[in-house]
């Protein structure tokens, strides 16, 4: 009777997740797990998870370090992509992944998403996007919606004194050369953001350019918010500035 | 050839697979040289966005089990006390030269001897690093080669210690390929992308960088620096002459040390008691050579391009021995064998 | 001449080919089994801006590469001319381009010095030679002043160094020949 409850209520893990310390340290309602079961989930379709190598960020991305059962490493914050296009420049076999917030992405990493866009670096980028910074206690991100309130913006975000959501896919897929990827999903739609990221490993296995997916995830925690307006906040408010969709795609061989 | 042909050439000769750089005078020209060798022995070069890059690519590579090195100076030098600290922190084998220009900030492009402090002690932990500090171009060579051996075998982030002069001036040097002198090139090992499958041939190797208790991290840090420790005897490397009866004791690094010896050979000949220490490894400091060296000297000059960086590190040693100790001090300004000899007159 | 150092600061305007004067000696000396050391010094700018090229030649190791003193200063510009004073002792020879006589002021010339010369080296490369070879002429007075290696071991380094290019334009090797040739007359007339 008791195995058989546990057969029942025993989640489904992707086989390249690291199974010996799940259930994983994440906040309750955190989208870094979704994010990551859609990544394992392409890994595993892929049947790649003995080649790719895993960077992540400083901040919340940090807790996924041995999150996957896959060879990766903790880098410094903004500084993942860097070490992973030093990664694959020395064994292009390896499937690179550089997994990071939106301040590692748009930030303090923002010049290092800038260059390797430019170079088409054959690396793999996901940024997790969940408008401020989560581990540190909720500060104001690059991402940050106008009017959004956080530790840093306590009367909500004024655009005239610090500008407009970065729109970071959009940014990336301006400078990139033909042959680069470029998505953004939400873990509101698993199955699309999963899709989107098998694309993106697909894309950098063949070798076309680089691939970058953003996630529009929650942070509860900071937002302060329900289960309820957790959701809303993700699928209505966020999706008014960060459309969800490919942004770019390479042209199909002949065309 | 000047110095920096010099690194670029040892690094080939050392079997250095890849180089990560951002311009910056005066080390710009071990990339010009690098990128034209490269494709000739096949090996790889990538000029990153900037200097904080280049030095977390040189990790990634490190990482990846390539010979993987970098170079900088100056501004660029203390970009690189980020990346530099990660290799540190997760003993990474890396190799990065360091030709020292003035500062602080843009100072000059030229020469100095400013940067002892931010190549020994730099970034956000306990200096458990190697740097050897080079006075001619065939230690240039010598020390590429040797620091790469170092830092492999050891896994501390390891560091040739140049300056603006020794980079952009000419002088005579042997090249030699490392096997002819019975030099066995350490080969590297990587961290991740290990081969095989994991589950089946191995597990997925995960590396950590940051902890969530003190404890932990006391932990760590003591265990390196019981390996540091141990290790140190075992690299530390000097020159000396004229101590055992010396009554003033001069003491320089790296070019400076040639003007140094030269002042002492002056006032030798005129059979005053000078003595020459020449620390060839800033760190770790050859302790017990200095202090050995120092025990009859009743008088200490340090002479160095800088405003008492090496005089600190010297201090540090000499606790335990109090001595009265001068400083010619001449930040970003090159020393020449009268200044020095002008000085110790005064002395004797 | 066991144990002597020759010091020779050559200073000018970028692009003047100051460096390539220095570099050229320090090699010479090497290939003649002298010891040398060649060292640049510039200000940021690639071009323009003093350049100033240190050069030692000696029996012995080179100690310190940059010196105070030199034995030669050659100052090819007046801002050169100024910058050099501090490089200047009471053996020093200094010479200077006499084509900038015109823009030095008063008290610009050390005093402190052996000997000032002037050498008319620019207006012999326009009017005698050839533009290209100006940095030859000031080699071959640096030559007469030191003769620290001897005319035959520049033209034996020349050749080897520009051998290709002589051998396509042999005009352009007696050019040069006739330049260093030129550059040593200057200062032995200036002698007497």
């Amino acid at each position: 009777m008791c195995s058989q409850v546990q057969a029942v209520l025993q989640p489904h893990m992707p086989d390249s997740w690291n199974k010996k310390n799940k259930p994983h340290k994440f906040c309750p309602g955190c989208g870094h797990g979704l994010v990551l079961k859609a990544l394992g989930e392409a890994i595993d379709e892929l049947g790649i998870k003995s080649k790719v190598v895993f960077g992540c960020d400083i901040g919340c991305s940090l807790l996924a370090w041995d999150f996957l059962d896959v060879d990766s490493t903790q880098t410094h914050h903004g500084r993942t992509t860097p070490v992973m296009t030093g990664i694959k420049r020395s064994n292009p076999d390896l499937v690179c992944v550089a997994y990071m917030g939106d301040g590692g992405g748009y930030a303090i990493g923002s010049q290092h998403t800038v260059n390797a866009a430019a170079r088409n670096e054959r690396i793999t980028m996901i940024v997790v996007n969940n408008t401020n910074y989560g581990m540190t206690g909720g500060q104001m991100a690059p991402t940050t919606l106008p009017g959004q309130k956080t530790e840093t913006t306590p009367y909500g975000r004024d655009v005239q004194e610090t500008g407009n959501p970065t729109r970071g896919p959009e940014m990336v897929a301006a400078i990139t050369p033909e042959g680069a990827y470029v998505a953004r999903g939400t873990v509101a739609n698993m199955r699309q953001l999963k899709t989107f990221i098998k694309r993106a490993l697909e894309n950098q296995i063949a070798g076309r350019g680089i691939s970058f997916v953003e996630a529009l995830s929650t942070c509860p925690t900071n937002w302060r918010t329900n289960a309820k307006s957790t959701w809303a906040f993700l699928e209505k408010d966020m999706t008014q500035y960060f459309p969800v969709g490919e942004i770019k795609v390479p042209a199909k061989e002949g065309e | 050839m000047t110095g920096n042909e010099v690194v670029a050439w040892a690094a080939l000769a050392a079997g250095a697979e890849i180089m990560f750089g951002y311009p910056i005078t005066p080390q710009n020209e071990i990339m010009h040289y690098w990128t034209r060798l490269a494709p000739k022995y096949n090996r790889k070069f990538l000029q990153t966005e900037d200097e904080i890059s280049a030095g977390f690519t040189t990790c990634g590579a490190i990482q990846a089990g390539r010979k993987a090195f970098t170079a900088t100076a100056g501004p660029g030098n203390v970009l690189m006390q980020e990346p530099f600290g990660m290799a540190e922190a997760m003993r990474l084998p890396m190799l990065a030269i360091i030709q020292q220009r003035g500062g602080p900030s843009s100072g000059t492009v030229v020469y100095s001897q400013q940067e002892v402090t931010l190549t020994t002690y730099g970034g956000n932990g306990e200096g458990h690093r190697i740097v050897y500090s080079t006075a001619n171009h065939q230690e240039l060579y010598d020390y590429v080669i040797k620091g790469f051996n170092t830092a492999w075998k050891y896994r501390f982030p390891t560091f040739v210690l140049g300056d603006g002069y020794q980079a952009k001036m000419r002088e005579p040097m042997t090249m030699y390929d490392p096997a002819e002198r019975g030099i066995e090139m350490v080969a590297p090992q990587p961290l991740i992308g290990l081969p095989g499958q994991i589950g089946k041939d191995r597990e997925a190797q995960h590396l950590c960088n940051i902890y969530s208790l003190e404890e932990e991290l006391y932990d760590v840090v003591q265990r390196f620096d019981a390996e540091y420790r141990q290790m140190a005897p075992m690299i530390e490397e000097h020159q000396q002459l004229h101590c055992e009866d010396a009554e003033v004791l001069v003491i320089a690094h790296g070019v400076v040390s040639r003007a140094a010896l030269d002042a002492v050979e002056i006032l030798q000949a005129e059979g005053k008691k000078v003595g020459w220490f020449r620390p060839i490894t800033l760190r770790p400091f050859p302790h017990a050579a200095l202090e050995k060296a120092a025990a009859r000297a009743s008088q200490l000059l340090v002479v160095e391009s800088a405003m008492g960086q090496l005089a600190r590190l010297v201090k540090e040693e000499l606790f335990m021995q109090c001595r009265p100790i001068q400083g010619l001090y001449r930040p970003a300004v090159g020393i020449m064998a009268d200044e020095v000899v002008a000085k110790l007159r005064t002395m004797i | 001449m066991a144990g002597k150092v020759w010091r020779v600061a050559i200073a000018g305007e970028g692009g003047q080919g100051v460096q390539v004067i220095g570099d050229t000696l320090a090699e010479v000396a090497y290939d003649e089994g002298k010891e040398s050391s060649y060292l640049p010094n510039f200000g940021l700018e690639q071009r323009g801006g003093v350049s100033i090229a240190f050069v030692q030649i000696g029996e012995d190791e080179i100690g310190s590469p940059k010196f105070k003193v030199a034995d030669v200063v050659v100052a090819l510009s007046a801002r050169a001319v100024r910058r050099m004073h501090m490089h200047v002792g009471p053996e020093t020879v200094f010479v200077y381009d006499c084509s900038i006589a015109d823009e030095l002021e008063a008290g610009d010339l050390p005093t402190n010095v052996k000997r000032v010369l002037c050498i008319k080296a620019l207006q012999a490369s326009k009017e005698e030679l050839d533009p290209r070879v100006f940095n030859m002429i000031v080699l071959g007075a640096i030559l007469a002043l030191t003769g620290v290696v001897t005319l035959e071991d520049i033209q034996k380094v020349l050749d080897k160094k520009l051998g290709y290019k002589f051998s396509q334009n042999p005009a352009l090797r007696d050019l040069n020949f006739r330049a260093l040739h030129r550059g040593m007359e200057m200062v032995e007339q200036a002698a007497q």
